[in-house]
């Protein structure tokens, strides 16, 4: 369980360019939890992943994951436990080493106990890692001894997936992974995206630009505008809700029009 | 080719390619793995082998090993600590090191610029009596590289390992998963400097001398080795490269020897080895550009063939 309360992060402060990121969001996030979140353009979407996953450090208020107090933690401590995908397909796995190689990494990130970093990955492992590849349907089991850099963008963001969720996190941070993707392709990582959170009961937020899917994906719905959750809205109030109601609901939320261009767009 | 090399020549290029592969493997970790060039090889190499010769002038050959290695891993963790802790760049912290080496060096060999270690016992020595006097440098030299490369390519497969060579290739992947950037960088900086005092220890009891300028130059050597390596090999397993690494090393060493055979004065061998790994770095870019110029003639001529008729 996720649990944020009342955070805040100024950038640049008591200069011409300071700018309130984020002014006192609070949020809890239930495992098993399938959260969407969309809003308007520097609405402070990603830095409250950023803020999350540790990437800078809150000015005020507290982050607590599992009841843990994770707020003063680094960002590669708080990594064991938080998956993060980015919509830059390059950014989630290493292009010089091979598939096998980038699934090793994300499996021995979570082998504790003494003499642990020199643990290595073992024929039984190296057998499952094939086995959850077949999953993709890709063909990507029979690439293991490839390095990454040779995948496409669809495959390398279905890679990433996949490590993130290898050994499964406390909670899953998805930043737009599938906008820079084809359609189709966007599609079946989307699919692979349900199937895994579901199958692992993961807590999860997604920021995404397309009002279906973020009616249609998860439990729960939150809208942000000016560094604030404005709408957060689950249940049956959200199964009968459409892309205009939700627009609406903004508009009386936040108190203007939404003013996200790419969602306009796709809606 | 038999009158080029002779018997003699050979080996001792072998033992020198060898033995100096183990500067160009430290590079393979710092330059092709890290993404980092260091410049502060050519004074660890020296202290290497001051800090080798000290201890083998006390009568411990074999210590003077993991004494120079010890010696070798202090210089790579101030460096990675200038570079991580103190956000100094990577050039500039090689740089400082290097030059702060320099007197380090001198005072380790007793404020004199060189040692000699003609009258003391070697590494080499000890085992003079089981391989035959012809071979037993070579089969020394032999037995300590293929023991590193085999532990080289054992660390780079563990989870650590695989951390350094993602930190070196992926700077956003490592940000977002649980990898300690600072701390893989001091690792493997620490671990290439060891390969690199290493190195300077052997070739200090080698030649049984230790002089301060020893290590000029050997940064360039190295990436020289390395860079013919990689082009030969290319791309695969970690073992094989590792093994495409020493092989570079050897190719060089081969190609000293024949300058020299070929009477090139010792006075033109820094400028031999220069050229040697200009055309050695530059080779693949220019191989890929007379492909282009071979395919843009070939497409040039068809068209205009066709245009005539």
């Amino acid at each position: 369980m996720l649990k944020v309360t009342n955070i805040k992060k100024t950038f640049n402060p008591g200069t011409v360019n300071e700018k309130v990121a984020i002014s006192g969001v609070s949020l809890t996030v239930e495992d098993g939890d399938f959260a969407t979140i969309i809003g308007s353009n520097g609405a402070g979407k990603s830095t409250l992943f950023n803020a999350i996953a540790g990437s800078f450090y809150v000015d005020e208020g507290s982050i607590e994951l599992d009841g843990r107090d994770i707020t003063y933690i680094p960002d590669f401590r708080r990594a064991t436990e938080i998956g993060r995908l980015f919509q830059d397909p390059m950014k989630g796995s290493a292009p010089n080493m091979t598939i096998e190689e980038n699934l090793a990494l994300a499996y021995l990130r979570a082998v504790k106990g003494r003499g642990s970093i020199f643990s290595r990955i073992t024929k039984a492992q190296k057998k499952m890692f094939r086995e959850k590849l077949a999953l993709l349907n890709m063909g990507l089991e029979d690439r293991m001894k490839q390095p990454v850099g040779l995948l496409s963008g669809g495959q390398r963001q279905a890679l990433t997936l996949l490590m993130a969720t290898l050994v499964p996190p406390k909670i899953l941070l998805l930043d737009e992974h599938t906008a820079a993707l084809d359609p189709a392709t966007a599609e079946k990582v989307l699919e692979l995206t349900k199937k895994i959170v579901s199958e692992n009961n993961l807590a999860c937020l997604m920021i995404t630009h397309n009002m279906h899917s973020a009616l249609e994906l998860g439990n729960r719905t939150l809208m942000m505008d000016s560094g604030k959750i404005v709408l957060d809205i689950k249940g049956e109030e959200r199964a009968g809700l459409t892309v205009d109601g939700l627009l609406e609901k903004f508009s009386a939320g936040a108190g203007k029009e939404l003013d996200n261009d790419r969602i306009l767009f796709s809606k | 080719m038999g009158s080029l090399l002779s018997l003699p020549v050979i080996t001792s290029a072998l033992e020198l390619g060898f033995i100096y592969a183990l500067v160009a493997l430290a590079l393979f970790l710092s330059y092709s793995i890290l993404n980092i060039a260091d410049l502060s090889t050519d004074s660890c190499f020296t202290l290497g082998c001051a800090v080798g010769a000290q201890v083998a002038i006390m009568g411990h050959p074999v210590l003077a090993l993991p004494a120079a290695m010890l010696a070798g891993v202090c210089s790579g963790f101030v460096m990675a600590t200038l570079q991580t802790k103190l956000g100094v760049e990577s050039i500039l912290a090689g740089i400082i090191v290097n030059t702060g080496l320099y007197t380090v060096n001198l005072a380790v060999m007793g404020f004199s610029s060189n040692l000699s270690l003609f009258k003391c016992e070697t590494i080499f020595g000890y085992f003079k009596e089981i391989f035959g006097a012809t071979w037993y440098k070579l089969i020394v030299a032999i037995l300590i590289v293929v023991m590193v490369g085999l532990v080289l390519t054992w660390f780079l497969g563990t989870r650590l390992g695989l951390s350094i060579r993602a930190t070196g290739d992926n700077d956003d992947m490592v940000k977002a998963s649980s990898i300690n950037p600072g701390f893989t960088t001091t690792v493997g900086l620490c671990v290439s400097s060891a390969l690199t005092a290493l190195s300077g220890c052997l070739i200090g009891q080698y030649q049984k001398t230790c002089d301060i300028n020893l290590g000029t130059g050997m940064v360039t050597i190295a990436l020289a080795s390395l860079i013919i390596g990689e082009t030969l090999i290319g791309k695969g397993g970690m073992l094989r490269r590792i093994a495409g690494v020493v092989l570079g090393s050897c190719l060089y060493r081969f190609a000293i020897a024949v300058a020299l055979r070929l009477r090139v004065p010792a006075e033109c061998l820094k400028l031999v080895s220069a050229v040697i790994v200009a055309i050695a770095i530059a080779s693949p870019h220019i191989k890929k550009q007379i492909a282009f110029q071979k395919r843009k003639r070939a497409a040039l001529s068809a068209r205009k063939g066709a245009g005539s008729c």
